[in-house]
């Protein structure tokens, strides 16, 4: 990773704002997915929640962008512009750090994991090599959306990456770990959804996003552990098959 | 609890039948977006403005959205005046159709009706000083896919043997000025987009037939997204890094067919975008049944703002 001060000349030319919408401006300060941006998006997010206090509606961090909702009835559009650029000029990367390590057991299994045998096979990996190489890293949590709580992950090891299902589930349980391409996450709750399935945990998250408290932040890491079909039952875990959901 | 046990202001307007879609809705909830948690809200937030201000409330207060109607009905167990705005139901009082876009008494027995739509989609009703329901995350909208707000926090629609109680108890009783109110579109309805995102990336041909021929709204539409149908739009993008959408966002999945993004839309997604409906022409699209032809007619910003400026100081007045 290069030394953050060479970045930081780099990256503070960098930001673009486009128009979204009547109300909304895209402010866009990379082109790639790279763990090294959320430093960057987070303190973007620090500081234009500063800069825009009582006239921010919304602020949605992703991977790259930052979409600012703003009141319009007290600010123009060209008003808007001109306090994102001021917000953002000299901006410093955050300590990411400082972002919680998430700990996440998950119990693999093809009941509720009915991927596990594609992911391996196109990997070239046994069941039990997918897991290992599943949980053997620190995943960076980019984004939350999709649903609330849901939290957008990655990378996952290359050859991992599976491409979304042809046709999505009409249901996906609740607390289902996935893979979409290099991303992984788990559904909140129960939802429709196209990713590849490995296994299941019963930590909440919509609770918590319910509550306003999302257990995930953009910047966290999180770190999965396999557990067995016995500890996750005796942790609450629902251990209905993924096809006999109603 | 029997009726008798109960107190005046426990008494309130009983499902007796459940239509199709009857929601708790306020104007959304914001300052969540980046939980992954949806705006919510009323899908045509003029005519739910106007139902509130019928009877003096503040404009946000929650009230009911109905769509399409469908037979739901209601009994009521104690004098109420309510406010109807908005689409056009074939509404009935004891078997007396009511005219949309009033207030009206109802008296303990009487029941109302929403039948079908005759022009529009959605009815709005609103109570004295707004529903009773609990706020979650600061509104009481209510989100059906993410099981948030409602009478019971789990984003259910009504159903039958809901009871709705108010906050308030003498409301104002006002008429819309002959020349304003809701207006629900007609074939050929205009709607204002403003330009952005990566409209570069759309060809010049898909550009000219994006703004230079009429739509017709799809059957699939819903809360969440409103599909369009015509000539497939292509450009250079299939796909984008994904990033946090606006209301009224047009984006262009790969079969070129748009989807406008309205208020349960998913905070954040990866098609690529002509731009986004101003939220006065959201509220005109809520209002578009199936087959209905939409336009889609590019206007900047800051006319945008000046329109929906222009709308809030009708209700300052």
């Amino acid at each position: 990773m290069k030394p953050i001060t060479e970045k930081k000349a780099e990256r503070s030319t960098n930001v673009r704002v486009e128009t979204a919408a009547m109300d909304a401006l895209m402010v866009r300060l990379f082109d790639t997915i790279d763990e090294s941006n959320m430093a960057w998006v987070i303190a973007a997010d620090q500081a234009l929640r500063n800069a825009f206090g009582s006239m921010l509606i919304d602020l949605v961090p992703s991977y790259t962008t930052l979409l600012l909702h703003y009141d319009c009835q007290q600010l123009t559009h060209s008003e808007a512009i001109q306090l994102i650029h001021k917000a953002l000029s000299g901006l410093t990367p955050v300590d990411t750090q400082a972002g919680e390590l998430h700990d996440i057991p998950v119990w693999y299994d093809e009941s509720v994991g009915p991927e596990l045998p594609l992911v391996a096979k196109r990997a070239g990996l046994s069941i039990d090599e997918l897991i290992e190489q599943h949980c053997n890293h620190d995943y960076c949590v980019f984004a939350l959306g999709f649903a609330p709580g849901y939290g957008f992950m990655g990378l996952v090891d290359e050859a991992l990456a599976t491409p979304r299902l042809k046709t999505p589930r009409r249901k996906v349980a609740a607390g289902s770990v996935g893979i979409a391409d290099r991303q992984t996450a788990i559904y909140p709750l129960l939802s429709p959804g196209g990713w590849n399935i490995l296994g299941r945990t019963n930590v909440p998250l919509f609770e918590h996003a319910k509550r306003g408290e999302p257990l995930f932040r953009p910047g966290d890491k999180v770190r999965f552990r396999a557990i067995s079909r016995e500890e996750f039952e005796a942790d609450g875990g629902d251990t209905t098959p993924m096809e006999e959901r109603p | 609890m029997s009726q008798a046990a109960m107190n005046e202001t426990q008494k309130g307007l009983v499902v007796k039948q459940a239509g199709p879609l009857a929601l708790i809705q306020d104007v959304g909830r914001f300052g969540v977006g980046h939980l992954g948690v949806t705006q919510g809200g009323a899908a045509d937030w003029i005519s739910f403005r106007w139902a509130n201000w019928l009877l003096g409330n503040a404009l946000n207060s929650a009230a009911l959205e109905i769509v399409m109607g469908g037979g739901l009905s209601f009994e009521t167990e104690r004098e109420v005046r309510l406010a109807l705005s908005g689409a056009d139901l074939d509404v009935q009082l004891d078997g007396k159709p009511l005219a949309p876009n009033t207030s009206f008494k109802l008296l303990p027995g009487q029941r109302l009706e929403f039948r079908q739509p005759r022009q529009g989609l959605r009815a709005y009703l609103a109570f004295p000083g707004g529903l009773n329901a609990p706020e979650v995350l600061g509104s009481r909208a209510c989100t059906v896919r993410e099981q948030l707000g409602g009478l019971d926090e789990d984003g259910k629609p009504l159903k039958v043997g809901d009871r709705l109680t108010w906050k308030g108890a003498a409301p104002a009783v006002r008429r819309i000025p002959e020349d304003q109110g809701p207006q629900m579109p007609a074939s050929g309805c205009r709607l204002p987009i403003v330009l952005g995102s990566q409209i570069a990336s759309f060809s010049g041909r898909a550009l000219f037939q994006a703004f230079n021929q009429p739509w017709t709204v799809d059957n699939r539409a819903d809360r969440m997204g409103v599909r369009l149908t015509g000539p497939a739009l292509h450009g250079s993008l299939t796909g984008i890094i994904s990033e946090g959408i606006p209301l009224g966002a047009v984006q262009v999945p790969p079969d070129g067919q748009p989807i406008v993004l309205m208020n349960d839309r998913q905070t954040i997604g990866g098609y690529p975008r002509l731009g986004a409906l101003t939220p006065i022409a959201c509220a005109a699209l809520a209002q578009c049944l199936p087959g209905t032809e939409v336009w889609l007619t590019p206007v900047s910003a800051s006319q945008a703002q000046e329109d929906y400026r222009k709308q809030l100081m009708v209700w300052k007045k």
